[in-house]
């Protein structure tokens, strides 16, 4: 058999998992051609201060930078990648210029979710993914504020964590029961107390029917019938995949870019994809296909990708490790691995009320398939050693 | 080679421990401990732990 030529690697998303993808590619060797394509203007930076150090004040954009150490990679940034042609193997950008591959790696992650409800496009109201968007809540964050923010997500929470330590006054509305769904109940009742705690007012069981105003917002109206004055509003509403772009190049597109266990699309061998955007089996839910939106996985998966790329398809190998996330709020350090979302029972191990340290673990069907930690990194650890290795996870 | 760890960056998330053990671990007060001076045969793993760091608190000070 003879190898196809692997002259030209080309990467689309220059984010996290992009930018891990070309350095995991250098490092094994590859000596051809290497692009990135990124629709963001910027270098690869960070994200997660942007809910958190950022907004606070105690990090500068410049210390969102991730470092490149001696990447040599062509970028082609400020410009998206608009269509792929696989038969051609080549993708044509916003602009026309077309960019001929061998391999493709897709890493164009999410995007917020929008809200098309009326007054969404107010002033004022935000949403949070990209460093524009914190720099723009930055600057509605004075102290006095009042800032309302819709969902009880990791975002959403972390933001309220961080407005209340700038003495905005802040409240969290959102329809599910309690922050933090994926975490359950029981440790959604703890996120809510730390919340309460710090000053947050949440409003749990509710969702919103409008943002009023006239020509800022100033108003949110809530589906019981209730208002909530407003300064700034902030949609925290979750993530959706970019996957739009790829519309007619038979990728199978499912929760993202579905994927096997080596990150390589189920339709083309030439084509994988890494981070926010692919889904992929998962070992702890019966091999069934999730995306997961977690720093660690988009890192780990560029980092398989760029690997597993330059490899012929039988010899790459799976990414098994299990999903690994952290959000800061407050002074507690929430750290999870596996898949809490999925257990059908999440029971506290270990508690310290006067602190508020805690580790839980979830299982599914009688099987670990998760743990929780609040302020306990290093039970954490423990926990993510067993995971990994009972899904025989290899780095 | 020198490896050094910004401890005020540093959040304990222990990437760096899964990635190369035997260079870091979390003691029991979740505060990291490392060996600041590595032997080179050992540079693949350090550079593993520096881009699996999400605070970027790891670096290698070559001599
Ligand atoms: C505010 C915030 C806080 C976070 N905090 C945490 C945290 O504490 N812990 C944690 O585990 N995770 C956190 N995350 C999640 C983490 O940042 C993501 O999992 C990670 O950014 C995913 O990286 P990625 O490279 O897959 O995708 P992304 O970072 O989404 O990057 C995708 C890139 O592709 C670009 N792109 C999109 N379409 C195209 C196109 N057609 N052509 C070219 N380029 C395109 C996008 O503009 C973007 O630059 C946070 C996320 C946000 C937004
Ligand atoms: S990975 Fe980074 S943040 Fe985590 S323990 Fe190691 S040095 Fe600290």
């Amino acid at each position: 058999m003879s190898t196809p030529r692997l002259d030209r690697l080309v990467i689309v998303g220059a984010s996290l998992a992009g930018l891990r993808a070309a350095q995991s590619a250098r490092k094994a060797g590859f000596e051809g051609e290497l692009t990135l394509v990124g629709d963001e203007r910027h270098m690869p930076y960070t994200r997660p201060p942007l809910s958190k150090d950022l907004l606070a004040g105690s990090q500068t954009v410049a210390d969102t930078a991730l470092r490149l150490a001696k990447l040599e990679a062509g970028w082609r940034l400020g410009q998206p990648a608009a269509k792929l042609d696989r038969t051609a193997h080549q993708l044509t950008l916003a602009d026309g210029t077309t960019l001929p591959y061998d391999r493709l790696i897709l890493a164009t992650g999410c995007r917020a979710r929008q809200w098309r409800g009326p007054g969404a496009e107010l002033d004022g109201v935000h949403t949070l993914r990209t460093v524009e968007d914190a720099l723009a809540l930055k600057s509605a964050l004075t102290p006095g504020t009042r800032l309302v923010i819709v969902g009880a997500g990791f975002i959403g929470c972390e933001v309220a964590a961080s407005a209340r330590k700038l003495g905005l006054e802040v409240t969290v509305v959102d329809i599910a029961p309690h922050p933090m769904l994926p975490l359950g109940a029981e440790l959604g009742a703890r996120c809510a107390a730390l919340h309460e705690r710090h000053g947050v007012q949440l409003r749990c069981g509710v969702g919103i029917e409008a943002i009023l105003g006239t020509d800022r917002a100033e108003a949110v109206a809530l589906s019981d019938g209730g208002e909530l004055a407003a300064d700034a509003v902030l949609l925290a509403l979750g993530a959706e995949p970019n996957v739009e772009w790829l519309a007619g190049s038979g990728i199978e597109i499912g929760a993202g870019v579905v994927c096997d266990a080596t990150l390589t699309s189920t339709v083309d061998a030439d084509v994988l994809a890494a981070g926010d955007l692919a889904a992929w089996p998962q070992a702890l839910a019966d091999g069934q296909p999730m995306r997961i939106e977690h720093w660690t996985v988009a890192a780990e998966h560029g980092t398989a990708a760029g690997r597993n790329a330059l490899l012929a398809p039988e010899e790459r190998l799976p990414h098994t490790q299990p999903p690994y996330f952290w959000s800061d709020q407050f002074d507690c350090k929430i750290q999870s691995v596996g898949l809490p979302m999925l257990a059908d029972r999440l029971e506290i191990v270990d508690e310290e009320p006067d602190t508020g340290r805690l580790i839980a673990t979830g299982e599914r069907h009688g099987r670990l398939v998760a743990a929780v930690a609040f302020n306990h990194a290093r039970r954490l650890m423990d926990y993510r050693t067993q995971l990994a290795e009972s899904v025989g996870a290899a780095r | 080679m020198k490896v050094h760890v910004d401890m005020n960056l540093c959040q304990s998330h222990g990437e760096c421990a899964i990635v190369a053990p035997d260079v870091f671990h979390l003691g029991d007060d979740d505060v990291l401990v490392w060996h600041d001076d590595v032997p080179e045969d050992r540079r693949a793993a350090v550079e593993e732990a520096v881009n699996a760091c999400p605070m970027a608190a790891i670096s290698i000070e070559d001599e």
